[in-house]
């Protein structure tokens, strides 16, 4: 079904209408509607071509959201399970406190990216960004995968200030070659081994296929991994009163 | 030096006991103790916290719990508590970590409030003979009405919650209390027909059943939040903060989550559940409408939604912006509200008495012409069917209880939840302790309290000549304050009694 945004009232009805079709949706000439596919269900595709929104694909479910565009904030809050492409950029606030699910960003994300993502049972996030980071990446990180590769960006750091802070769980992957320096006393950073590379190694395949862009470079270039720091847990001691 | 003397001492009665031995197998703090030896039973006053478990269940009524009499050299300044809390903190260099809600003497404004009754000039209404309503409906109402072509009216009204009468149950995370107490309180809620509050730690597997009587929660950890868990209960309630510990997150311990812990709140075992002081996606009000709006639309507009807040500074104004964010009803958290655990100077020190706060938001709601975009429940400290009155004169819909629910499932007040060792079985995993908790004898005890509070706001409201619980909300007439200063009694909208 195509639906022009243009002819639409406002967010609800479009929302209702992706919410009411039975087949896959291409909705064209999206110009800032709120909440395009929240919720979505397994075996639904919504394809949007402009710029949605804030919280576009807020709790999805399983199913699958590709943007011809750019996105603003809040993409994928508490996402559960699914798919979002996004060929642009993304605002601030990316995937926060997703569970699981895949988010692809072609270009830049904002502030906030993937805060307090977490993992559970086989459910692991996973966010690749292409381009660069804001700061406080991964803050209250617990679990799922943060992956920026910096395309663009190889003469600076491709991530900002802050990052990972209150982190107690999951992964960080920089490509980069510059030192990653400021980092909280709970956070470690280390350069990433052939093993870890592994973990991230399929979602830089897909990423690479579905913005066909250049694989080997990204492959094989030098990435940190930032984890929780075992040595210096996040802990408050507390006395009981 | 770091020797502090036991507050309470466990005096048992020799004569009366039989060593029958109920004590030491029931106290999880090993405060009572059989020696084999001698054939006698101990106990240790450093190890008690006061829970009444022994003392309730002992068949002899050989055991009380007295205060110990040991006294520092206190005086009005330098009290005992303070000189406590300065040797545990040089003891352990510790944040100090308290139970339940801020115990200081400040002002309880419930208790110098007292209501009016009919005489002579307006009959009094005896709820015996005469029908009394104390239903109510929460949520937003439509601005207009509306027509379609044929000039019939439109049901614009938005999705609401029904009560039989103004009371639910405070939320209370799974995990902070067993799930023993999460079926009590849903069982209690469907036969009274009221609603209980889910917390922030998802929602049991179990618990589904009792959909229509549930609010699920949405905490800025998230947890346990998907689109089944939204679409489940009849209302969703964003916890922005809360009465006993405002602008603080909270910290689960991973060594908690585990099992059914884990699987609720959808975080894997062992993993620490930090929920962060603010949502990181709610900034403004702009923000807080948007997480509004994307809960309204993955449950397709059919649940209200509450945003809950601890009373603060100028929350009147924040209130303001509530009402106007699309939100349903707005839930305010008194700084007495109880909690599992929490900082002790935070609990003692942050936030204002609660009726200050509620009078002030139906003000402002009012004045400003947008008193029915909400309605507004409260919570934080009701004790009895006299606060909920009250209550719902100054302005409220309905409360929210908590700790009285808790006190009727058999809380003693000892203030040691966070130690995990509750020995009524309320706020435990310990499967020893959680069995002690019948559901059905817990479920009974909450729809007694519930049925005598209702009986009792109907009597207090037929003395007033009022026999609808509507006519009662923000009537503030039938309230006089006693010994309050002209500022309190201007906040609050009320005359001083003989006025
Ligand atoms: S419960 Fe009472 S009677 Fe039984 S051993 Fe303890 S003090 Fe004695
Ligand atoms: S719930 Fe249990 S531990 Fe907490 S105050 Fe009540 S009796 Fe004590």
């Amino acid at each position: 079904m195509n639906v022009s945004a243009l002819k639409v009232g406002g967010f609800m009805e479009l929302n209702e209408k992706i919410r009411s079709a039975d087949s896959d949706v291409h909705i064209t000439d999206c110009c800032g509607q709120r909440f395009m596919g929240t919720a979505l269900a397994k075996g639904k595709k919504l394809t949007i071509t402009g710029t949605p929104g804030n919280a576009a694909g807020a709790y999805l479910n399983g199913g699958v959201i590709e943007v011809i565009g750019n996105v603003q904030d809040a993409v994928g809050d508490t996402m559960n399970l699914g798919k979002i492409i996004v060929h642009g950029n993304a605002g601030d606030a990316l995937g926060y406190a997703m569970r699981g699910g895949n988010i692809f960003i072609r270009g830049n994300a904002g502030y906030r990216a993937g805060v307090h993502m977490k993992a559970y049972k086989d459910l692991k996030p996973v966010i690749v960004i292409g381009g660069s980071a804001g700061s406080f990446l991964g803050e209250y990180l617990a679990g799922g995968l943060l992956v920026v590769l910096g395309i663009g960006a190889e003469e600076t750091l491709p991530v900002g200030n802050f990052i990972g802070t209150g982190m107690h769980g999951g992964e960080i992957f920089i490509r980069t070659k510059k030192k990653i320096a400021d980092l909280p006393a709970q956070v470690a950073v280390n350069a990433a081994t052939q093993d870890d590379l592994a973990r991230i190694k399929p979602h830089i395949m897909e990423f690479a296929e579905l913005f066909e862009v250049e694989l080997e470079s990204l492959l094989e270039d030098n990435y940190y991994i930032l984890t929780p720091n075992t040595q210096n847990p996040y802990h408050l001691m507390y006395v009981a009163n | 030096m770091n020797f502090i003397y036991p507050e309470n001492e466990i005096v048992r009665n020799e004569k009366r006991c039989n060593l029958c031995r109920v004590c030491d197998t029931q106290c999880s703090y090993g405060a009572h103790e059989f020696d084999e030896q001698s054939g006698q039973l101990n106990s240790d006053d450093r190890k008690c916290v006061n829970c009444q478990r022994c003392v309730v269940l002992c068949k002899q009524m050989a055991l009380k719990i007295v205060p110990s009499g040991n006294k520092y050299k206190e005086n009005y300044n330098w009290r005992e508590q303070t000189i406590k809390e300065i040797f545990r903190q040089a003891d352990s260099g510790g944040v100090l970590l308290s139970g339940m809600g801020n115990p200081g003497d400040f002002k309880v404004y419930f208790d110098k409030i007292v209501l009016n009754a009919s005489q002579v000039t307006n009959p009094s209404i005896d709820p015996l003979r005469e029908p009394m309503e104390t239903r109510v409906s929460l949520g937003a109402l439509p601005r207009d009405i509306e027509r379609d072509g044929k000039g019939q009216l439109v049901n614009n009204l938005p999705p609401r919650i029904n009560l039989s009468m103004p009371v639910m149950f405070a939320a209370m995370s799974y995990g902070s209390i067993s799930l023993n107490a999460h079926k009590s309180l849903a069982a209690a809620a469907q036969e009274m027909g009221v609603l209980y509050n889910t917390g922030e730690g998802g929602l049991h597997g179990d618990m589904y059943s009792y959909g229509g009587n549930t609010v699920v929660q949405v905490a800025s950890g998230r947890f346990g939040v998907h689109p089944d868990y939204l679409r489940s209960g009849v209302a969703i309630e964003i916890k922005m903060g809360q009465g006993a510990k405002p602008g603080i997150g909270g910290h689960l311990p991973g060594t908690k989550i585990v099992g059914d812990i884990s699987l609720t709140r959808m975080i894997s075992e062992g993993s620490d559940a930090i929920s962060p002081a603010p949502h990181h996606d709610i900034y403004s009000i702009e923000d807080l409408r948007q997480l509004i709006y994307s809960l309204k639309e993955a449950t397709g507009y059919t649940k209200p939604i509450i945003v809950k807040v601890a009373a603060v500074n100028n929350i009147a104004a924040i209130a303001s912006g509530i009402a106007r964010s699309g939100a349903d009803i707005i839930a305010l958290d008194g700084f007495r509200g109880g909690t599992g655990a929490a900082p002790t100077r935070i609990r003692d020190n942050v936030g204002i008495p609660v009726e200050l706060a509620l009078a002030s938001i139906d003000r402002i709601l009012r004045d400003e012409g947008i008193r029915n975009n909400v309605s507004i429940i409260v919570g934080g400290s009701i004790r009895s069917s006299s606060d909920v009155v009250k209550a719902v004169a100054l302005g409220a819909d309905s409360v929210y209880i908590g700790t009285a629910a808790l006190i009727a499932m058999g809380c003693h007040l000892c203030r040691s939840c966070y130690t995990g060792k509750c020995n009524w079985g309320i706020a435990t995993q310990i499967p020893e302790l959680t069995k002690r908790l019948k559901p059905s004898v817990a479920q009974k005890r909450l729809v007694n309290l519930l049925t005598g509070w209702k009986h009792e706001i109907e009597e207090m409201m037929g003395g007033m000549g009022i026999n609808s619980i509507e006519s009662l909300k923000g009537n503030r007439l039938m309230l006089r304050g006693v010994g309050l200063s002209e500022r309190e009694l201007e906040v609050l909208g009320i005359k001083h009694a003989g006025e």
